[in-house]
């Protein structure tokens, strides 16, 4: 075991957050966001000293604590890639708050910095216990963010998402507990190999499924998700929507298909069927919200429905599309939230009507607006078009017929979120506070931009991010491939046509010239 | 070279968009036009190797893209004749309108963007034509989309411009539904979604089945129709058509550039780029053709019936597009990449010029405030009577002379005739009865726009133009001033509308808008005549890059002389009609209104399509976007989940009542020891 840089990477927000408690409200600020871009350079440090093909487990620690608690850190390229994800949006989310946010700072870094170190602890945990906790803990930051900075029904909006997301987890706990007296370890990687018996399965995988698709979220779990986001403040709603429904996602690869493949292979169509109705109902709900938060809301419910049926393709394409699904939707969704943040800051209001015509005077921010909008529209160029077109690939070898439903998501995409941005950029100047507003400054220019490269980066050379991942998809695929769900295509191969379908005999051109 | 050709346009873009008004104007626009220049001028000699044969078929490696088990594509350019055809029209047309624009958009205030936008659609556009594999073909074809929505949308403080923009977008998009799923069977079939591979594979599964939405349907067939609803949309073919005519509310050089010349015939270059998997679709095949006749003899007869002069153009756009793709549909792939080459220089010309004319005319469009214009804009005039001369395919099958379109357009009449079958027989005369209709229309702008008497004095933008002074820059703001919208307003089928000039002097437009014209006119004038042999006749010139029919260009070359002259025929009837009506006797077109009531009602409402599809799709999105949130997520999930649980918690407890009220703190601090406790306990 050489440098516990992941132990590191808790220790830092830890520390750093502790700090800030007790610190006045500028301090407060400067030591977050000092203390995020460490995680930052930890974090990129971590991606450059990832060995690619290297060992499966890697920068693992291990200590025990008391009876069967153990403390097991170690990460895969799946998780690399989510805690890279993680440490590159919570400096932008501090840079979000600097001035939006004004009472109780040092508590409101603090949760930040916690919540940091919840994420990177649920992505790094070896230890099923341990990895229970960061993921049912990582509630309370945000419970807390959205219930005291939030907006005005701030209290129900945080009560619901509590009372949803807790309900899962009860399950999950005690399908967690039976799992660990089965098997006799507490460790992920080794449970990950074990193979439980079918029947078993299926009752351990609805158990995780409860609390895996509150967290997605799914339809029709997923109400607790548009009242969030519109009550939590703009950095809430960016690691909301960036990274907490990312661990629905990532508790599917970790544990319910590699744990229980002959009871997600028997889920399948339940996976699917969600999905479809999720991609197309809340499309159209999204097409009719006035409230720009609610409207990128429903829109990530629909784009995490891609995610889970890509998960369930059970082929390589399908889960890497998927997890390609979620590191660009954390980043364009989270940004798609900045950019609402960034008006919400100028007019304090979320109404679409309120605006129009922000491209006269507002033309950079129009610029990252439409960039985003596009991404999120799965423009090819963009991450959203290697991410929906591996998932959608992926779901394709398993049934055409979900995959049409599916993909009628790029078309409802595109519909309501040019409707959005219309109503928001486009159009004359029809109140006057919203064209009175200055364009964007450098801090959110700083925002924005780092967002837009990655997302560019990940649309045309999205290498970068797969690679890391290709062997643990592989082995995931692989131990996936007793159970897999036979594709509705079977192609048979018949007799070919002997000529092509415009044949036409010279002897009947040579005929046709003698007549002539 | 190739790798200049296709990133200097978009190193340009970024350059004149991200330097937007720190650059300037002029600047903005030396470096676009510059940039489109110079790839035209390496174009050219790429296309003329070709044509000669000192060219070879090549594919530059740019980057790898994606890798995903065996599902693996990368950005690459591949150059070979087809291609070749492309990046000359492409380049040309584009770096034509760029010129153009110079003199048409003098007085816009947000010039760096539009020629940024223009640079950006065509890398698009090039990234299209040279894909090797199908998803790079998929990104050109979404990033020539994005260039569509951006320049439709270019006036973007107009609502209908908005709404055009929009409609365009998520048409298309409808389209792409079906190329997305045509690209993952192909991938599912195959395991590649290399062009090349796949054009080799697709024989040898010609007579395969698979299974598609639970029907045992024919592989390739399936596969082919997927693609082609793709083609549908971009080429804006009958069902997916409806965006193109509203697409005029983009400014007058984007038409031309994408709606006319480029982007709305990547369908046709799909087919043929693909024509080899096709030629293993027979039932594909037949769609295609069918398509391509219906939507041929549909746009003609929409567009004898509209008064927009930019909307008549753009109906005869989609009925050109549909000559294209029967022609392909019934094998003669070289023909249909022969129609698209002659019309992207006839048509854009047509486009310009009517550019030129709003221009001259104070961007009013509606042709029945025309008139006369013969004399006040006489280049302009010229060059449109040689696009209509090309369009309407003047030429004389025994002396071998004739205009651009004669060529392609009565190779496409006696291909279709001579493949035999019933359904190219359909493809025939529905193509026939459409260059009658073409002629019509063609001739009727004609009329309306250059002879009889002038008509401006009503116009209010011609009003506007008198008494306030052309001059003010605000005031010719074509932001403000183009509109194509008369047609809601005035239904009155009669260009007898007050004659007199209104006091109003149109002017000849300025001199980098002529040259365009001037060099388009020399297009559509000689492409036919210079290029018929190679498109039509030459195996070698194709090179493998499209399936080569031999036999039925023998057979197109024999069919009886009455077939020949059938277009020149209906060609005289149709100016001849429209001569009649125009110039003869005015009012003769109220009163053939009037008498055809019904049918006149349902051409000039555009077979009413886009009502029907605000009934079938858009009221109904909404509806249910609206009864889904608030009965079902609302209604049901939350009212029978948190809320009802809410509501059994406050009832049964106060002390949880307490806990919402506020205690945020000692209620995670409870969740958690809770926690905590659950665990412990049940371990020991």
């Amino acid at each position: 075991m050489g440098f516990p840089i992941l132990s590191i990477m808790l220790l830092v927000p830890l520390a750093a957050g502790l700090a800030c408690l007790f610190l006045s409200a500028g301090a407060a600020r400067m030591t977050a966001l000092v203390a995020t871009l460490v995680n930052l350079a930890l974090g990129i440090l971590l991606w450059l000293n990832y060995d690619i093909g290297g060992a499966q487990w890697q920068f693992t620690e291990e200590a025990s604590l008391f009876a069967v608690f153990r403390y097991a850190l170690g990460i895969d390229g799946i998780a690399l890639m989510l805690i890279v994800l993680s440490v590159f949006l919570m400096p932008i989310c501090i840079l979000a708050s600097w001035d939006a946010i004004r009472t109780r700072v040092g508590e409101y870094m603090a949760a930040f910095l916690f919540m940091e170190l919840l994420m990177i602890g649920v992505f790094a945990a070896q230890d099923i216990f341990l990895f229970y906790i960061f993921f049912e803990a990582g509630l309370i930051p945000m419970y807390l963010i959205i219930g005291v900075w939030g907006g005005d029904n701030r209290i129900y909006a945080s009560y619901k998402f509590f009372l949803y997301t807790l309900l899962g987890s009860v399950l999950m706990l005690i399908a967690m507990l039976w799992m660990v007296n089965e098997a006799g370890t507490t460790s992920i990687p080794v449970l990950m190999q074990y193979d439980f018996a079918p029947s078993a399965q299926t009752w351990l995988w609805l158990a995780f499924f409860a609390s895996f698709a509150v967290k997605m979220p799914m339809w029709p779990v997923h109400t607790w998700l548009p009242d969030a986001h519109v009550q939590a403040p703009t950095a809430g709603s960016v690691i909301l929507a960036g990274v907490l429904l990312k661990m629905g996602g990532y508790g599917f690869i970790r544990f319910s298909l590699p744990m229980f493949p002959e009871a997600s292979a028997q889920f399948v169509w339940l996976i699917f069927g969600l999905s479809m109705v999720a991609v197309v109902i809340t499309s159209l709900i999204a097409l009719v919200q006035h409230d720009m938060k609610k409207l990128i809301a429903y829109s990530s419910v629909a784009h995490m429905a891609i995610v889970t049926a890509g998960l369930f393709a059970f082929n390589i394409q399908g889960l890497e599309g998927a997890m390609i699904m979620m590191l660009s939707h954390g980043l364009v969704s989270g940004a798609l939230f900045l950019c609402v943040g960034v008006i919400y800051d100028r007019l304090h209001t979320r109404e679409i009507e309120r605006y129009g015509g922000l491209s006269i005077n507002m033309p950079r921010y129009a610029l990252f607006f439409l960039f985003f909008t596009m991404a999120s529209i799965g423009l090819p160029g963009t991450s959203g078009f290697v991410a929906e077109f591996l998932s959608l690939a992926g779901v394709y070898q398993v049934s055409s017929g979900a995959t049409l439903i599916l993909t009628t998501g790029i078309i409802l995409g595109a519909g309501y979120m040019l409707y959005l941005y219309r109503r928001v950029a486009f159009g004359e100047q029809v109140n006057a506070d919203a064209a009175a507003m200055p364009d964007l400054n450098v801090r959110e220019w700083v925002m924005l931009a780092p967002i837009a490269a990655a997302v560019l980066w990940m649309g045309i050379y999205p290498e970068s991010f797969l690679a890391p991942m290709r062997q643990d998809i592989a082995a995931l695929d692989a131990r996936l491939a007793r159970a897999a769900p036979e594709g509705d295509a079977d192609v048979q191969i018949g007799e070919p046509n002997a000529r092509a379908a415009n044949y036409v005999a010279e002897e009947h051109a040579a005929a046709a010239e003698g007549a002539h | 070279m190739i790798t200049l050709i296709v990133f200097l346009p978009l190193l340009a873009a970024i350059i004149a968009g991200f330097g937007n008004r720190a650059l300037g104007n002029t600047l903005a626009k030396s470096v676009t036009t510059g940039a489109l220049s110079i790839a035209c001028a390496l174009s050219w000699p790429i296309f003329l190797g070709f044509l000669s044969g000192t060219m070879e078929a090549s594919v530059v490696q740019v980057l790898p893209w994606v890798q995903s088990g065996t599902l693996t594509f990368d950005w690459s350019l591949r150059v070979d004749t087809l291609t070749a055809v492309m990046l000359v029209v492409v380049t040309t047309v584009s770096a034509l309108v760029h010129l153009y624009s110079w003199g048409y958009m003098d007085e816009d205030p947000d010039q760096p963007r539009f020629f940024a936008y223009l640079s950006l659609f065509t890398f698009a556009m090039l990234m299209l034509v040279t894909a090797n594999n199908l998803v790079q073909m998929f990104f050109g074809w979404e990033g020539v989309g994005l260039a569509s929505y951006l320049l439709i949308g270019f006036w973007f403080r107009k609502p209908s411009a908005n709404a055009a923009a929009i409609k365009a977008f998520v048409v298309n998009r409808v389209g792409d539904l079906g190329f997305m799923l045509g690209i993952f069977g192909t991938y599912l079939v195959f395991q590649t979604t290399s062009i090349p591979e796949i054009l080799e594979a697709a024989p040898a599964m010609s007579g395969a089945t698979i299974g598609f939405l639970g029907y045992r349907v024919a592989t390739m067939d399936v596969l082919c129709i997927l693609l082609f609803i793709g083609a549908m949309g971009k080429s804006a073919q009958l069902g997916l058509h409806t965006w193109l005519p509203d697409a005029m509310e983009g400014p007058t050089p984007v038409s031309a550039l994408i709606h006319a010349a480029t982007m709305v015939t990547a369908g046709v270059f799909m087919v043929c780029r693909l024509s080899p998997m096709f030629e293993t679709a027979p039932v594909a095949l037949d769609f295609v053709t069918f398509i391509g006749a219906a939507t041929c003899i549909f746009a003609a007869t929409v567009g004898t019936t509209q008064w927009d002069i930019k909307r008549v153009i753009a109906y005869s756009t989609c009925s050109q597009l549909g000559y294209m793709f029967f022609a392909a549909g019934v094998g003669a792939y070289g023909a249909a990449m022969f129609h698209l080459f002659t019309h992207a220089f006839f048509k854009a010309l047509l486009f310009l010029g009517a550019g030129s004319v709003i221009h001259a005319m104070h961007h009013e469009q509606d042709m029945r405030y025309y008139g006369a214009l013969r004399k006040e804009i006489p280049f302009t005039f010229w060059a449109m009577l040689a696009g209509t001369l090309a369009i309407t395919g003047v030429g004389v099958y025994h002396l071998g002379v004739g205009f651009a379109g004669f060529w392609s357009k009565d190779a496409i009449l006696e291909v279709a005739y001579a493949r035999g079958t019933d359904l190219g027989n359909f493809a025939f005369w529905m193509g026939t009865f459409a260059a009658l209709l073409t002629s019509f229309y063609s001739w009727r702008l004609m009329f309306l726009t250059f002879w009889g008497k002038p008509r401006w004095a009503d116009s209010e933008h011609i009003q506007h133009a008198v008494h306030h002074g052309h001059d003010e820059p605000e005031e010719h703001n074509p932001a403000i001033q183009e509109d194509a919208g008369h047609d809601v307003t005035h239904t009155v089928p009669s260009p007898n509308y007050s004659a007199g000039t209104g006091g109003y002097h149109p002017h000849e437009s300025p001199i980098s808008m002529l040259i365009p014209l001037g060099v388009l006119s020399l297009g559509a004038v000689l492409a036919g005549q210079l290029f018929a042999p190679a498109f039509l006749d030459s195996a070698a010139f194709w090179n493998g890059s499209i399936f080569y029919n031999e036999p039925l260009i023998h057979a197109m070359h024999a069919v009886p002389t009455l077939v020949k002259y059938a277009a020149f025929i209906v060609m005289v009837l149709g100016l001849a009609a429209a001569y009649l009506a125009y110039i003869k006797d005015t009012s003769l077109p109220a009163r053939g209104a009037e008498q055809l009531g019904p049918v006149y009602r349902f051409f000039y409402n555009k077979w009413y399509f886009d009502e029907l599809y605000r009934m079938l799709f858009i009221i109904p999105a909404f509806a249910f976007g609206k009864a889904f949130w608030r009965f079902v997520d609302k209604g049901m999930i939350d009212r029978f989940g948190p809320d009802g649980a809410a509501w059994i918690v406050t009832k049964g407890s106060a002390a949880a009542k307490r806990v919402q009220t506020g205690y945020v703190y000692s209620y995670a601090l409870v969740m958690l020891l809770g926690l905590v406790a659950a665990i412990t306990w049940v371990l020991f």
